[in-house]
């Protein structure tokens, strides 16, 4: 029945186009963070979607045509940008026939802007360096702080698109501030005690969130970004990690934990399965349950592991 | 560059401020932690927009916002790392180009890329010659978004002797109504593999129906006019349809001897979820054209692809498969059966249709983040003298270094119903042939195919 009501839902935007863009804004977003932070600020004014799935590796979504039904009938379309969807956004842009959406166009928001970006090489790039980011890690959302510039730049571009509930967008940033510097504090006298606790990370997923919760990333268990484990690589890590005596490994849900286990073997190290977007793990359905799930784990990780 | 400094100061002076006088009520401190961090998502938000200037300064300058009339020596974007090191050292005259300075030159610079397809080839075939080892293929691609309602794609394909133009049009991105419109010289949408280019294929050569009916490796691949739309469907189906117009020349399939003797591609795609991971993806495909024995004669060709893609989403760079397999039936015109040699027919002859099938059938697994395996299977009748038949199986194995190179191996078995030269049956030959392909990618990161 409720996939009925959807579907003459979408009906009825495709044949009043004019008169339900002035109803709710469809927004699409390629990632679930991103999803998670428009709904925070959207509300019920806004339905938004994420193409990419939270236990999903970003760098190698596929451009399915099924994307494309979201796509066409989308008002907004929020990027990561730095080129984190540079292998399959682009395609399902232009074959969207949206022109709202195209860069450029009034409908397409690159989140990036608003965020503080780590990592962004100086001088020459060249991929010797495995699959770097020329533009900085894209990785920012893991950075409550950038999470509450994000709400605050997306409130202005929901705000320019639906002007008559521009004051009710405001109204929700506040909201989210609020919440979010309440969970801050509660996040912070968390991970108080374990300030500066060496970490490993298989893939750079984790600066921003290292910066702002005080880890100390050592080493990755990829050879550079992009590049698999190689067995030298792994032994260097081994070494490494039982000279720096670190003893917590923060893994992706997308990668293999053959590697990351068989160090963990030989170092004592646990390996934890932290999830770096909303939806990467049963009940991580907010951009708060995001952490708080993230940091639970660390905790115990690095309780267990004096 | 010189708010960001200010900010800095702006920045420095409460801290400093803050730190002169320890006795500071906490009210203020807190009020003066508050204000800190204000600025700090101010100097954030400022650094966000000076990346986006850099990165768009057609946008920004149109918008009248400041742009550094003068380039700031600070950490150059992708395309002006890749594309201008060589300039970059050099002292510079600011070049002024509508206003923006050179910074905005190079950022408007399209995206490059090169990507070389080396291929050597053993074992014995007397059909089809190929070189023990070649530089098959560079393939430029220079591709931009020209305005804000359009984008051109450029691919030219340098082969160890001359340059071909595979593909170079524009796409209008903005149309209404749905609708994605090209024009340009490109590869028709006629099934599958002909859509693709060389180094997104599964396998180093193409299968043999495409050879026989389809053109081979150019393929149908003309100038004219494209029309995309998503069409009307049941919820959870994806249906498009594709009109495409052409000029009527492409290989062997299509010539055109006069103004009117175009050709017409047409494609209709349906595409379904059937789990998160799983999908499916069928095409019908219908191509018309005149033939190289002149404007009074007609190529047909109807095609049906289908393609089963799975791959679990937790562990997508690491497993997965695509089964493919294409059908494609001929009807090309010819007077009296073989009786007619390319360029040249017997006046007075009948027309009558040389009605030939073919298709292959593939699949590929990929067992670990680096390593793919597959197999082929082909077989087709030649477009000119269907009596003749050709069957071919191929073993595929891929390993990719990183996302920018990749090595392949394929073992090729076929069995040739007739000599080539010669056309009528009997007279099979057999081939056994070894290739490797090495193929690496430069500059512009391009998209993963689907």
């Amino acid at each position: 029945m409720m996939k009925r009501l959807a579907f003459l839902g979408l009906l009825a935007t495709l044949l009043l186009p004019s008169f339900a863009f002035a109803k709710k804004l469809n927004v699409v977003t390629s990632t679930t963070d991103l999803a998670a932070l428009t709904q925070e600020v959207g509300g019920d004014r806004i339905s938004v979607e994420s193409i990419a799935k939270g236990y999903q590796d970003p760098h190698f979504v596929e451009a399915k045509p099924s994307f494309l039904l979201k796509l066409r009938n989308a008002d907004l379309l929020l990027s990561v940008g730095l080129d984190l969807e540079i292998g399959w956004l682009p395609p399902l842009i232009t074959q969207s026939g949206n022109g709202r959406i195209q860069p450029g166009a009034n409908g397409y928001l690159d989140a990036s802007q608003f965020a503080e970006i780590l990592e962004i090489p100086q001088g020459k790039v060249t991929r010797a360096e495995g699959d770097v980011h020329p533009l900085g890690n894209p990785h920012y959302w893991l950075d409550p702080d950038n999470g509450r510039r994000l709400v605050k730049g997306i409130a202005g571009k929901l705000g320019e698109l639906d002007p008559a509930d521009f004051e009710y967008f405001q109204q929700r940033v506040a909201d989210f501030n609020k919440r979010l510097s309440d969970a801050e504090k509660r996040w912070e006298a968390e991970m108080a005690p374990y300030h500066g606790r060496k970490v490993v990370t298989y893939h750079r997923s984790w600066p921003n969130f290292a910066k702002h919760f005080g880890l100390d990333v050592v080493g990755y268990v990829e050879p550079r970004p992009g590049i698999p484990p190689t067995p030298s690589h792994t032994l260097d890590l081994i070494n490494l990690m039982k000279r720096e005596n670190v003893k917590v490994m923060l893994i992706e849900p997308y990668f293999d934990l053959r590697t990351p286990n068989s160090v963990a073997s030989q170092t004592g190290a646990k390996v934890l399965v932290m999830t770096p977007s909303v939806g990467g793990e049963k009940g991580v359905d907010d951009y708060f349950k995001l952490f708080d799930y993230d940091l639970n784990l660390l905790k115990q990780a690095f309780d267990s592991t004096k | 560059m010189r708010k960001h400094l200010a900010l800095c100061v702006l920045l420095v002076t409460p801290a400093a401020f803050g730190q002169g006088t320890p006795n500071a009520a906490p009210n203020d401190s807190a009020a003066l932690e508050q204000k800190i961090r204000d600025l700090e998502d101010r100097i954030v938000a400022l650094e966000g927009q000076v990346r986006m200037l850099k990165a768009q300064p057609g946008a920004s300058a149109a918008a009248g916002t400041p742009v550094p009339a003068v380039p700031t020596p600070s950490s150059p974007t992708s395309t002006e790392a890749v594309a201008q090191t060589a300039t970059a050292a050099g002292p510079q005259e600011p070049v002024h180009l509508g206003g923006a300075g050179t910074a905005a030159a190079k950022a408007l610079n399209p995206d490059i890329s090169m990507i070389g397809d080396f291929i050597a080839t053993t074992g014995q075939n007397r059909e089809v010659s190929a070189p023990v080892m070649e530089m098959h293929e560079s393939e430029l691609g220079v591709q931009a978004i020209i305005d804000p309602y359009a984008r051109g794609d450029f691919f030219l394909s340098f082969g160890e002797e001359g340059v071909n133009l595979e593909e170079g049009y524009i796409t209008f991105t903005a149309l209404p109504g749905g609708i994605v419109a090209k024009a340009g010289k490109m590869r028709s949408a006629f099934g599958k593999v002909n859509t693709l280019h060389n180094h997104v294929l599964p396998w180093i050569d193409r299968p043999v129906v495409t050879g026989n009916l389809v053109g081979g490796e150019d393929g149908i691949d003309d100038a004219g006019f494209s029309v995309t739309r998503i069409l009307p469907a049941p919820k959870g189906l994806f249906l498009e349809g594709t009109a495409q117009l052409f000029r009527g020349d492409s290989a062997d399939v299509f010539k055109s001897s006069q103004r009117s003797d175009v050709s017409v591609v047409g494609h209709l795609r349906g595409y379904g979820d059937i789990s998160e991971s799983t999908n499916l993806d069928l095409g019908v495909s219908y191509a018309r054209g005149h033939n190289d024995l002149g404007s009074s004669f007609i190529t047909n060709l109807y095609g049906i692809d289908a393609t089963l893609r799975y791959k679990p989403l937790r562990r997508a760079i690491y497993k997965s498969f695509v089964g493919r397999g294409e059908f494609i039936w001929s009807q090309r015109q010819q007077p009296g059966g073989a009786a007619c040699l390319p360029g040249g027919c017997p006046l007075g002859t009948a027309p009558n249709f040389q009605r030939a099938f073919g298709f292959y059938t593939s699949g590929d697994y990929q067992f670990a983040r680096r390593w793919f395996v597959g197999g082929r299977f082909d077989r087709s009748d030649r477009a000119r003298d269907a009596r003749i038949t050709d069957n071919g199986a191929s073993v595929v194995l891929t390993y990719w270094p990183s996302e920018f190179a990749q090595v392949r191996g394929q073992y090729r078995f076929t069995r040739y119903g007739a000599s080539v030269s010669t056309l009528s049956p009997p007279g099979k030959e057999d081939a056994n042939e070894l290739l490797m392909q090495i193929q690496f990618s430069l500059g512009a990161h391009g998209a993963h195919p689907f």
